[in-house]
């Protein structure tokens, strides 16, 4: 249930950012952190950015959560 | 992408070389987290380690550990008139509380539903509040579950209500702390653990001070892991590491995601809004201190409170033998139930339900050994 995403943020309207993953677009609240821009890499959980990355985190995490789905089709 | 596979594999093997050759006495981690849980099982990770380093899963689905009690209320405040239920999907199948004599499938909530209550599921309490604006002649229950990776999220979405001064929203919390439940574990005197696989996201929020009491009161080697197997791996071979050196310590080997003080907003959004009360885990009983209550400041947002129900004692499903999986005591196949009466298509107790839970991954990935 702890499960949360790397996903980059495209668009931030107020206190809510557009962020994006895979193809996959949602609204993230941006409650829970400080100081995110358009650009950045920012781990999601139940709908709120929990932790912003440094770019070279997320690359790192999103190469190997490509490469499970990529090895483990379900 | 290849060079990093071929990388990543090649740290995976050494690190299997080097817990091969560890030569010390027999050694079990637990791991707290229902991410590492389907990972492990997923992963065949059990099957690459040596006989004397045991891996074994502890109450780290924050589902698997809501106690029947709590699905019971939710179940009464599904059925009373004028109310939608929103929860995360997870405790959708998690059963309440049955007649003992009874041989019909126990009560859940997607029965429920399937029964006309209105129950929906949502990814995000955000969700439940956007619903809860465009529906003002319903009563919407959030049902607040989740670690500290999820409290945040809570306490957001509860000062959003408060500052708009929504009115039809309301929160049935059962969120939990992590601490005083590896604290109990460290104790048990039943299971003996040697090192923690502490949770990659719950520290994300709570940073690795939050372990400090467990290495100082019982000297129990800590490791924050992420979720990729080979940074299980790592972890576990610094909790040998630690193990050899004789010097237990909070090892943070998820450095990328998790930062000292962890991430202290969320924590300063979740101590404004939440305090901590005594709460009972599935298995584990009443653990002090470490469930989460709304302030008295945010209590006219406490579901219990605003519609008062009356609950029979709950009845735990008879043979579940979840309390000793989540405290790592047995194996899921030692349950009478695992299998046969208690699958994932029908699932007796809530470590069968979540994808997270101990029986439901070990049930998934049979071939896994240990």
């Amino acid at each position: 249930m702890c499960l949360a995403t790397p996903m980059r943020v495209t668009a931030i309207d107020g206190q809510v950012a557009r962020v994006e993953s895979g193809g996959v677009a949602i609204d993230a609240g941006l409650d829970l952190v400080d100081d995110v821009a358009v650009g950045d890499y920012v781990i999601v959980h139940a709908g709120y950015a929990i932790q912003r990355l440094s770019a070279d985190e997320a690359a790192e995490t999103l190469s190997i959560l490509q490469r499970l789905s990529e090895s483990w089709p379900d | 992408m290849a060079g990093l596979t071929a990388d990543t594999g090649g740290r995976a093997k050494a690190l299997v070389a080097e817990l091969r050759a560890y030569r010390g006495r027999p050694v079990t981690f637990m791991e707290v987290c229902g991410t590492h849980t389907m990972a492990a099982a997923r992963s065949g990770l059990r099957q690459l380690l040596p006989d004397r380093v045991r891996l074994i899963s502890g109450p780290g689905c924050p589902v698997c550990v809501t106690p029947v009690g709590f699905v019971d209320h939710a179940l009464a405040l599904a059925r009373t008139r004028g109310i939608t239920i929103t929860t995360f999907g997870d405790l959708m199948r998690v059963p309440g509380s049955s007649p003992i004599e009874s041989q019909d499938a126990p009560p859940t909530l997607a029965l429920a539903r399937a029964e006309g209550c209105d129950i929906r599921v949502v990814y995000s309490p955000r969700d439940a509040l956007a619903m809860a604006r465009e529906a003002p002649d319903r009563q919407l229950v959030f049902l607040g579950v989740g670690f500290e990776t999820t409290a945040p999220a809570l306490a957001a979405a509860v000062l959003a209500v408060a500052d708009q001064q929504l009115p039809n929203f309301s929160m049935l919390v059962a969120a939990k702390t992590i601490p005083g439940a590896l604290e109990l574990l460290a104790t048990a005197e039943d299971v003996a653990i040697d090192g923690l696989l502490c949770p990659g996201h719950v520290s994300v929020i709570v940073g690795p001070e939050a372990y400090a009491s467990v290495v100082k009161r019982f000297g129990l080697p800590c490791a924050i892991a992420g979720f990729e197997p080979v940074e299980m791996l790592r972890a576990m071979h610094e909790l040998v590491g630690q193990i050899q050196r004789g010097r237990p310590e909070v090892a943070n080997c998820y450095p990328g995601a998790v930062r000292p003080g962890g991430n202290p907003k969320a924590r300063q959004l979740v101590a404004q809004v939440f305090e901590p009360r005594d709460t009972r885990w599935r298995g584990l009983g009443v653990i002090p201190a470490s469930g989460l209550a709304l302030r008295p400041a945010y209590g006219h947002l406490d579901a219990a409170a605003r519609f008062p129900v009356d609950l029979p004692a709950p009845v735990e499903p008879q043979g579940c033998r979840c309390g000793d999986v989540l405290r790592g005591a047995i194996d899921p196949v030692d349950c009478g139930l695992f299998g046969t009466t208690c699958t994932p298509e029908s699932p007796r107790g809530a470590c069968m339900v979540s994808s997270e839970g101990t029986c439901a991954a070990r049930h998934q990935y049979r071939t896994d050994p240990s």
